[in-house]
């Protein structure tokens, strides 16, 4: 259990209008070029997103790897690659570590995380662009039906 | 005070990462049979087949242990524990007193009676359980050009083995009691695709067969199946499952049945000790039963558990399935709680494929799921694993399950609700 | 049915360089006009489908797509215009009455645009808002002529009774807009924003939805003809209550909210079935005279204890001031006069387009006609109808109006671009539609936070202008027209105004 503040992505789900922007970004801002349209036409192939958007007639809404208080993932994970940071609170693949066996998707009861493909094959998930400021899904929401909060633990 | 671990594997280290997190203060012990600790024996299939070096064999490094002040003996085997005096006894004859024990020892390969065959004393043929292991089956490979093998047992350790072999170019035949490989956890046409995919890779399947005999002087040679065929191979490789080990438990007053018999809260009968992982024989008290469910995460959990208690916090176990994620010959499979159809009264679903290339098998039983395969495609199956370790009742979604694009979104609201503001624990309470 | 004989109004553009077939516009746009083509691997566009609701345009991550007007869609005629060209072939198709939406689009005089304002040069000092106390804060209803105070023991206390009153920290209210008309959200957005910034919203005719019960205290209640969802519980839910007699963007005629569109939630905050055709007659059938409506306003007045102000809403029209006086007389606290320019919903093109005046000359001459009979005092002034900008508040103001109301302005705010289909039911911003899956697209946080940002820019502008005039407090640019010129407005028209051309001083 790790004790402080540590950032979470709220899913708002009555507001989510389905327009998958969140994927896009998410896929950008985890690219070489950070630029959409040659992430589009250049880097598609190795890249998916983080973020997954669902869909049944009148709900839609966006669903991130939670950062579990209790992770299954990392319950679960054989090589210690999926762990959580202790200073950001965050749960974490180690792509070096992790060696692509997949317990971690058997165990993640939200289903957000990925096999990478490609040159990847490592287990892909979100990582809250701690890189950024804000992260991109949430920033580009045009609806603000992703919130980042921090939550006291 | 003294808190002492035996074992450090994945139950001995999460009790030994929830008892700091605790109890800052007082002394944690750890104590291992083997040379290293803090590596991660699934990985050891990984080794063998070279996809994983020396350095990232380390689920857990050696400073991880310095920075928490948690304090590592390996190379100790504990022979002995004497609960009147609360201390344990090493191989080397040293007493390790302690004021709360946690017995984490894991399991010990299974070997059978076969003609011939006494494995201490033959080269050749090998157990698959620890690093050692690992790093032996390297060397003995090189050392003797060894080209081809044979694996006794298609379960999950096997099949990781000979996944790992064929890597390294060998050729393999896998022999299995049963009617098809993987029995425990697949039905039948799970086991289908693993197969003919490990055939395609030019691995042999004898099914409904066993070794009776073993051929070779120093080394082995050859092999003799319960059919009558023989196959030449300087390789045996003996996976036919684990026990709990705890025949060091012997005189200790300590219950063990199959394995070490704990309580929700990891208690084995005596006081101060607990005991975690594959070792350990959970009773589960709402289901009146007790089991040995001998996987990572359930040996992780249990781990937690116990952890919890020894340092004071009151947690209960809730319970844990069989499961298990295995990548074989290229097809990621994963399979979940009952999957049999054995059991009676439930309802199956199923999904194939037209090439074969997918199939999605579920289980239902008195309007819950119990049990699911995943074989090829695995995407969000954590979700289905969800709904069994929370007992969900299904029946008003059921239709939904096996759609293409199956979600979070299907869920019943409540249900939805809960699971994503995180108020739902799946493994403790 | 022949192939359609109009043309589209609007061009999609698409970059087909910079789109990157994410398929958001495709997604989202609710009149199905954009589409993926999977073998060709192209996203096109059905321009016809298009109404100009720049929702995809917003959405699209590339901006890839441009929105444009179709520039010759008919051949350019100044008589025969392209609008007039097209709502002929429309008609010629259909048969029916054109509908529209929104206010009146059409290139009348806006006198506000030909009104400008004074500021103080050397004689007067003008005022600095940010370093010097600016009152803004505005009080709707029935004032007393003069007031009497009681001394006792040193201290003085107010004797007279005051009615009750509508305290407003912004001269600037939003105006009616029936859950129904517009989405729950909207109506949410607005509420909140009146709650933040201080003001009111006003629920329409449209009755109360309980999540809008909370905002009481910044609601005021409207009674309209078909009275929707009117009992005595709804009549005390609010802060105020306002009877609408007419709108301007429809003078004369009722309502329709078609069946279709009366949902569960419509029907029970109407209190009418679902499925049922919500009508709002013409006339209230209870209201043939001013004593009628003197009947109803003290009827609610019963109904309410006497505790909220009741007021009167109509369309501005030919005879707009000898009304207002006699809706004075009737005994409302307030008169809310809505000019050509006002919005709606839905209403018949041709009347929204030709019907009533503008409402800079209705303030004029109510304000005036008001003060000559001496009951200015007894009713507050507040008038609505395509006020655009603070200019506009300001200006109202000095021609004599107490507050403003703002309607497009403030779904403007929440997203709207005035495509004018609100109609249609089908907004794709979220407002002007009932469909869960438009409404969800304004969330009412954002909606909230954008319209109280409006009033409170317009606040600081307001201030800013006032300062410049040395004005201290709004109640000294009441029906002060000496701060207005006119520019090129004929002599007849400067009169009406009450103000003088520019060029000529005090
Ligand atoms: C090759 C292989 C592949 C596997 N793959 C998977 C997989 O993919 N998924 C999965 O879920 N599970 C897998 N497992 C099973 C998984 O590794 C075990 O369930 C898990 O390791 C059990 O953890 P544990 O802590 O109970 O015991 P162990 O990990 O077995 O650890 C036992 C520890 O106790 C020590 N010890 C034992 N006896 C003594 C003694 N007398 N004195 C001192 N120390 C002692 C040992 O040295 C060791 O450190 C695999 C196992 C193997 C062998
Ligand atoms: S960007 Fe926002 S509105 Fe669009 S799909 Fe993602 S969460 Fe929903
Ligand atoms: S990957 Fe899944 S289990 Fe792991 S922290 Fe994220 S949501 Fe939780
Ligand atoms: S939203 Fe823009 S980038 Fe996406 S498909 Fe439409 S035009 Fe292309």
């Amino acid at each position: 259990m790790v004790k402080g503040m540590r950032k979470k992505i709220l899913v708002k789900e009555e507001y989510c209008i389905g327009c998958r922007l969140c994927e896009i970004y998410c896929v950008t801002a985890h690219s070489q070029s950070k630029n959409l349209i040659r992430v589009f036409r250049y880097e598609l192939g190795e890249l998916a997103p983080a973020v997954i958007v669902e869909e049944r007639e009148y709900t839609t809404f966006a669903v991130q790897c939670r950062h579990c208080e209790e992770a299954s993932c990392v319950r679960a994970c054989i090589t210690g690659a999926m762990h959580r940071d202790s200073s950001t609170g965050a749960v974490y693949v180690d792509r070096d570590k992790c060696v692509g066996c997949w317990m971690c998707i058997m165990v993640c009861p939200y289903g957000v995380i990925k096999r990478g493909t490609g040159s990847n094959k490592v287990a892909s998930k979100c990582d809250l662009c701690l890189d950024r400021e804000l992260p991109a899904c949430v920033e580009n929401c045009p609806n603000e039906a992703l919130v980042l909060t921090e939550v006291n633990e | 005070m003294r808190y002492l671990i035996i074992g450090t594997g994945p139950a001995g280290i999460a009790a030994a990462e929830k008892i700091r997190g605790l109890d800052e203060e007082n002394e944690i012990l750890m104590l291992t049979s083997e040379e290293i600790a803090g590596y991660s024996k699934p990985l050891i299939t990984y080794f063998l087949g070279r996809k994983v070096n020396e350095d990232r064999m380390f689920y857990r490094p050696p400073w991880y242990f310095e920075e928490r002040n948690i304090s590592v003996m390996t190379s100790t085997k504990v022979i002995e524990v004497n609960p009147a005096k609360k201390l344990v006894i090493t191989e080397s004859g040293e007493a390790i007193n302690y004021d709360r024990l946690l017995i984490a020892t894991g399991g010990l390969p299974i070997v059978p009676e076969i003609e011939g065959l006494n494995p201490s004393e033959m080269e050749g043929v090998f157990t698959f359980t620890q690093w050692k292991d690992s790093k032996d089956v390297a060397k003995y490979i090189t050392d003797n050009d060894v080209t081809e093998a044979v694996v006794l047992g298609g379960g999950l350790i096997g099949l990781k083995t000979t996944e790992a072999l064929l890597e390294l170019g060998l050729k393999v035949s896998i022999v299995e009691l049963s009617d098809r490989i993987l029995s425990n956890t697949f039905d039948k046409k799970a086991s289908m695709i693993v197969t003919s995919a490990l055939q395609k890779r030019g691995c042999n399947v004898y099914t409904n067969d066993t070794i009776v005999q073993v051929k070779g002087k120093k080394k082995i040679t050859k092999v003799v199946l319960k059919s009558g065929r023989e196959i030449k191979t300087k390789l045996l490789i003996i996976a036919i499952g684990v026990k709990p080990n705890v025949g060091f438990l012997k005189e200790s007053g300590v219950r063990v049945n199959r394995g070490v018999v704990v309580n929700e809260h990891m208690e084995t009968n005596i006081t101060d000790i607990f005991a975690a992982g594959d070792c350990a024989e959970f009773y589960d008290p709402r289901l009146g039963k007790s089991s040995t469910i001998a996987i990572w995460p359930v040996a992780f959990s249990e781990g937690e558990v116990a952890g919890y208690n020894m340092a004071g916090e009151r947690v209960s176990y809730q319970g844990g399935i069989p499961m298990n994620s295995v990548e074989i010959a290229g097809v990621a499979t994963i399979s979940v709680g009952n999957t049999s159809a054995e059991v009676e009264n439930v309802e199956i679903l199923e999904y194939e494929s037209d090439k074969r290339s997918v199939y999605k098998k579920l289980v239902i039983k008195d309007g819950k799921l119990v049990g699911a395969v995943f074989v090829g495609d695995i995407d969000r199956a954590g979700i289905y694993t969800g709904l069994i370790l929370q007992k969900v009742d299904v029946s008003s979604f059921k239709d939904d399950l096996m759609r293409d694009d199956f979600g979070l979104v299907y869920l019943p609201k409540e249900y939805r609700k809960k699971l994503m503001e995180g108020e739902l624990k799946v493994w403790l309470e | 049915m022949a192939k359609r004989r109009s043309t589209a109004d609007f061009v999609l553009e698409r970059d087909d360089y910079k789109c990157i077939r994410c398929l958001a516009c495709v997604r989202v746009c609710s009149y199905g006009a954009n589409f993926y083509d999977e073998r060709e691997n192209m996203v096109f566009t059905e321009n016809r489908k298009c109404v100009g609701c720049h929702f995809c345009e917003a959405i699209c991550p590339t901006e890839a797509i441009v929105v444009q007007h179709n520039p010759l869609a008919i051949r350019w005629n100044a008589h025969w215009t392209s609008e007039v060209v097209t709502d002929i072939m429309k008609q010629a198709e259909t048969g029916g009455v054109l509908l529209t939406s929104m206010g009146n689009d059409k290139p009348y005089f806006t006198y506000f645009d030909r009104m400008v304002l004074n500021a103080s040069q050397v004689t007067n000092p003008s005022i600095d808002p940010l370093r010097e106390p600016m009152e803004i804060r505005t009080f709707i209803g029935k004032k007393p002529l003069s007031l009497e105070l009681e001394e006792s023991e040193g201290s003085v206390a107010l004797k007279t009774q005051i009615a009750p009153q509508l305290k407003l920290e912004v001269p600037i209210m939003f105006s009616a807009m029936s859950y129904g008309s517009i989405s729950l959200n909207a109506s949410k957005s607005l509420a909140k924003a009146a709650q933040t910034v201080g003001t009111y919203f006003n629920t329409g005719e449209g009755g109360l939805h309980k999540d809008l019960k909370e905002f009481g205290e910044n609601m005021i209640v409207q009674c309209a003809s078909g009275r929707f969802g009117v009992n005595v519980d709804y009549l005390n839910a609010g802060a105020a209550v306002e009877i609408k007699i007419g709108q301007g963007a429809k003078p004369g005629i009722g309502g329709h909210l078609p069946g279709e569109k009366v949902t569960e939630p419509i029907s029970e905050t109407r209190m009418i079935p679902v499925g049922t055709d919500a009508i709002s007659p013409a006339p209230h059938h209870d209201i043939y005279s001013i004593e009628d409506l003197r009947q109803l306003i003290y009827a609610i007045k019963e109904a309410t204890r006497y505790k909220k102000p009741v007021g009167v809403k109509i369309a501005a029209v030919h005879n707009v001031a000898p009304i207002a006086s006699g809706i004075v007389r009737a005994g409302a606290d307030f008169v809310v006069i809505d000019g050509i320019r006002g919005g709606t919903g839905a209403t018949p093109k041709v009347t929204r387009d030709n019907v009533g005046i503008p409402i800079e000359l209705a303030i004029a001459v109510v304000d005036k006609r008001l003060r000559d009979e001496g009951i200015r005092h007894l009713a507050s002034i507040i008038v609505a109808g395509g006020i655009r900008k603070s200019s506009d508040v300001i200006k109202a103001i000095a021609l004599g109006a107490d507050a403003v109301y703002i309607g497009t302005a403030a779904l403007v705010a929440l997203g709207c671009h005035l495509c004018q289909k609100c109609y249609m039911g089908k907004c794709n911003w979220g407002i002007a539609t009932q469909d869960p899956k438009l409404v969800r697209r304004l969330n009412p946080e954002i909606g909230a936070r954008r319209a109280a940002n409006l009033l409170r820019a317009w606040a600081l502008e307001i201030k800013e202008i006032l300062g410049g005039m040395g004005i201290n407090a709004i109640e000294s640019l009441r029906g002060n027209r000496d701060v207005l010129r006119g520019v090129g407005l004929q002599e007849h028209e400067l009169e009406i105004l009450g103000i003088k051309p520019a060029g000529e001083a005090w």
